[in-house]
C-alpha cells in the first residue's frame, strides 16, 4: 500500500508540471485557436535563460523571478513578430509556423548551451518531507509552487479587470472589442502569460529530467495529452488533466510489468488517441457544433 | 453537459489548389525527366548518393502532398510511417533473405494498412488535433522502436545493417548507380499513379473535402472513408520511400525516425508547395542541401536555419515553390511577346 501512496504522490508532483504545460497550451489555444508545438521549447529556453543567470551569480529566486519577467516578454515578442501577421492564414500555415518556431528554438538553445545535459539546482533540496519516506522536499516543492500558481491565476482571471477582458477575448472576439476591449493586445498577453507559465514548468521540472534542449519534448507531449484530456476548451480542465495524467503514467509504470521509462512516448500517445476517439472535448471541454 | 453553440466560420485548411495546377507541363516533364536520367553519369558516387536521397525523399513528400493538397489533412508523423517501411525492408531482407525489390511492396502495404488504422481515429479529428495526434506518433515511433520485447527483429537501439544490392544481369555499374536507376523507375512508377490517383473519382473526392467536408458529405461522398483512404495512400507511398531509404543507407536505427524528420518532410512540402506534386522534387532537394549548408556555416545550426527559412517561406512565398514557377511561366510569356 505505501507503494501505492508513493507512486500517487509522485504522480501528482509530475501531474504538476504536466498541469503547467497544459495551462500554457491552452491559453494560447484558447487566444488563437491553434496548439502551440514549440510550447515545450520555449520552456527549455526559458530554463536554460535562468540557469545562465544562476551561473553568472544571480541567486535562485531572483533567477526565477527574472526569468519569468523575460519570459513573458519573450512570449509577446515572438506573438507580435511572427504569429500576429499569420492571424488570418489557414491552419496549415500555421501549423508550419509552429514548427518553425519549435526547429529554431531546439537549435539556437543548442548552438548557445550545447547538448551535454547539465545539472538543475532544485530550492527545495531533495531530503524526504516532512519525515516521511512518501516524498521528497522537491516533489512537494513541485506541488507547491503549481498550486500557489493556480490560485494566482484563478484570481487574475475571476477578480481583475484584465483576465476579464482577457477571457473576454478569448471567448467571443467580436463582442469584445465591440465593448472596447484591445483584443489583438489580449492575445499577446496570453502569449506573455504561457510562456510564463511555461517557465515555471521547465524550471519546476528541470533537476528531475536535467537540463538539455531536448528536456521537454515528453514534457510536452504529457501536457498536450492533458490538455486533451481536461478538453482544450478549458483551462480547469487542463489542470485537472495534467494531474491525472502524472498519476496515471506513474501508476502504468509501477504496476503493468514491462513498462517502464523506455514506454513513456508511447503511453502519452496512445492516451491521446483514445480520449480523441472516446471523447474528443476531453473531460471538461464544451463540444463544438458547426453550423452549416 | 449545455453544448454551446458556435457558429464556426473555418478556413479551409488548406489553401484550395485547382486540378490542373498539380502537375507540370509535357515538355517541362521531358526535360526533367532527360536530366534525371543523365546526371548521374557525370558525377561522383557520392553524389550519385545523394541524388537517390533526393528522389527517396521526394517520394515521402510526395505521399505527405497527396494528404494534404489533396486531401486537407495534416501530418507531423510521416516519419513513423517512413520508419515502419524502413524496418519492413531491412527486416524482411536481413532476417528473411528476400529480394530487396520485392520488399517494397510489402513496405508499401504495410504501411498502407497501418495508415488507414491510424486514420480510423483520425476520422474524427481535424485540423489542430490531427496534428497533435500524429505529432505523438512521430515522438513516440523511436521509442516503440527500441522496445525489448522486437530486439531480435529489429536490433533494439543498435539498429540494422542492410547489405546494399549490387547490379542485375552483370550490368557494368557501380552499386550506387544501380540503386539510382531503381529508385528512379520506382519514384516515376508512384508519381505517375499519383497524378492519376489525383485526377481520378477518389482525386477529386479528396480534393471536394478538402475544399468542403459538409458540402461533399452533402454530395454523397463517403468523408471517412475517403479520409481514411487519403491516410493509407500517404502512409503507404511513405513507407515504399523509407524501405528505399533502408536501401540506399544500408542501416536502420530508432534514431533516424524521429520528430526531426517528420518536421524535415513537412518542411519539404511547405517549400515545394502544398498540392503542387512536382514541388515535391524541390522541397526534398531543400532539405537533403540547405542543412549540409547550413552545418557548413556553424555545426548544429541546421536547426535555425530551417526555421528561418520556413518563416520567410510562409510570409514571403506562402505558395512555394509553384508560386516561383508560377512567377516563371508568367516572366517567360512577357518576353515571348515583346
Amino acid at each position: 500500500m505505501e507503494l501505492f501512496f508513493n507512486q500517487i504522490l509522485a504522480g501528482i508532483s509530475t501531474g504538476a508540471i504536466y498541469a503547467c504545460m497544459a495551462l500554457a497550451v491552452v491559453m494560447i489555444y484558447q487566444a488563437i485557436d491553434h496548439l502551440n508545438f514549440a510550447q515545450g521549447e520555449m520552456a527549455m529556453f526559458s530554463t536554460f535563460i535562468s540557469w545562465q543567470l544562476m551561473q553568472w551569480g544571480v541567486p535562485y529566486w531572483g533567477a526565477f523571478v527574472l526569468t519569468l519577467g523575460l519570459s513573458f516578454l519573450g512570449g509577446i515578442a515572438i506573438e507580435r513578430l511572427l504569429f500576429k501577421p499569420l492571424a488570418k492564414a489557414p491552419i496549415l500555415t500555421n501549423v508550419a509556423g509552429f514548427i518553425a518556431l519549435y526547429a529554431i528554438v531546439n537549435s539556437v538553445a543548442g548552438l548557445i548551451w550545447d547538448f551535454t545535459i547539465k545539472q538543475y539546482p532544485t530550492p527545495f533540496g531533495s531530503h524526504p518531507f516532512l519525515g516521511s519516506q512518501l516524498i521528497s522536499t522537491h516533489q512537494a516543492g513541485m506541488i507547491g509552487v503549481t498550486i500557489l500558481l493556480l490560485i494566482g491565476l484563478y484570481f487574475f482571471f475571476q477578480f481583475t479587470r484584465m483576465g476579464l477582458a482577457m477571457r473576454a477575448a478569448a471567448s467571443l472576439p467580436e463582442s469584445a472589442r465591440l465593448v472596447g476591449i484591445n483584443t489583438s493586445w489580449m492575445i499577446a498577453l496570453g502569449w506573455g502569460m504561457a510562456a510564463a507559465i511555461g517557465s515555471i514548468a521547465g524550471m519546476m521540472i528541470a533537476p528531475v529530467v536535467f537540463l538539455e534542449p531536448n528536456m521537454m519534448l515528453g514534457v510536452l507531449i504529457y501536457g498536450f495529452a492533458a490538455a486533451v484530456l481536461g478538453g482544450l476548451t478549458s483551462p480547469f480542465g487542463a489542470v485537472v488533466g495534467g494531474f491525472l495524467v502524472g498519476i496515471f503514467e506513474n501508476l502504468v509504470g509501477t504496476y503493468i510489468p514491462g513498462v517502464g521509462n523506455e514506454l513513456k512516448l508511447p503511453i502519452a500517445l496512445a492516451l491521446i488517441i483514445t480520449v480523441l476517439v472516446i471523447k474528443p472535448a476531453g473531460l471538461f471541454g464544451r463540444p463544438i457544433v458547426k453550423r452549416v | 453537459m449545455s453544448a454551446i453553440q458556435e457558429v464556426v466560420t473555418e478556413a479551409p485548411a488548406v489553401e484550395a489548389v485547382p486540378k490542373r495546377a498539380m502537375t507540370l507541363g509535357a515538355g517541362t516533364s521531358l526535360v526533367m525527366l532527360a536530366v534525371l536520367l543523365l546526371v548521374p553519369l557525370l558525377v561522383k558516387n557520392f553524389i550519385i548518393f545523394q541524388l537517390t536521397m533526393l528522389l527517396i525523399y521526394g517520394l515521402a513528400v510526395l505521399a505527405l502532398n497527396i494528404l494534404t493538397g489533396g486531401s486537407g489533412q495534416f501530418s507531423l508523423g510521416q516519419s513513423a510511417f517512413y520508419a515502419v517501411g524502413a524496418y519492413t525492408s531491412a527486416i524482411l531482407m536481413e532476417h528473411a533473405g528476400i529480394n530487396y525489390a520485392l520488399t517494397l511492396p510489402v513496405a508499401g502495404v504495410i504501411c498502407f494498412v497501418f495508415g488507414f488504422l491510424f486514420g480510423l481515429p483520425a476520422l474524427r479529428l481535424s485540423g489542430v488535433y490531427l496534428a497533435l495526434a500524429t505529432f505523438a506518433l512521430a515522438t513516440a515511433m523511436p521509442q516503440l522502436l527500441k522496445l525489448g520485447y522486437f530486439e531480435y527483429w529489429t536490433g533494439g537501439v543498435q539498429g540494422l545493417v542492410v547489405t546494399k544490392p549490387d547490379a542485375p544481369f552483370g550490368l557494368p555499374m557501380s552499386q550506387d548507380m544501380w540503386l539510382y536507376y531503381f529508385t528512379l523507375v520506382v519514384t516515376i512508377a508512384i508519381y505517375i499513379c499519383s497524378v492519376n490517383l489525383l485526377r481520378s473519382r477518389s482525386g477529386r473526392a479528396f480534393m471536394a473535402i478538402r475544399d468542403n467536408e459538409i458540402a461533399a458529405s452533402a454530395m454523397g461522398i463517403d468523408v471517412s472513408l475517403y479520409k481514411t483512404l487519403a491516410f493509407g495512400v500517404s502512409a503507404g507511398i511513405t513507407g515504399v520511400a523509407g524501405g528505399l531509404g533502408a536501401i540506399a543507407v544500408q542501416f536502420v536505427a530508432p534514431d533516424s525516425y524521429t520528430i526531426t524528420l517528420a518536421i524535415s518532410l513537412f518542411l519539404g512540402m511547405v517549400v515545394g508547395g502544398v498540392g503542387w506534386l512536382p514541388g515535391s522534387i524541390v522541397g526534398s532537394a531543400f532539405i537533403i542541401f540547405v542543412p549540409n549548408i547550413a552545418e557548413g556555416i556553424s555545426k548544429g545550426l541546421s536547426g535555425a536555419v530551417f526555421g528561418v527559412l520556413l518563416f520567410l517561406v510562409i510570409f514571403l512565398v506562402p505558395h512555394g515553390a509553384r508560386q516561383v514557377a508560377i512567377v516563371a511561366q508568367q516572366l517567360i510569356g512577357k518576353l515571348r511577346k515583346n
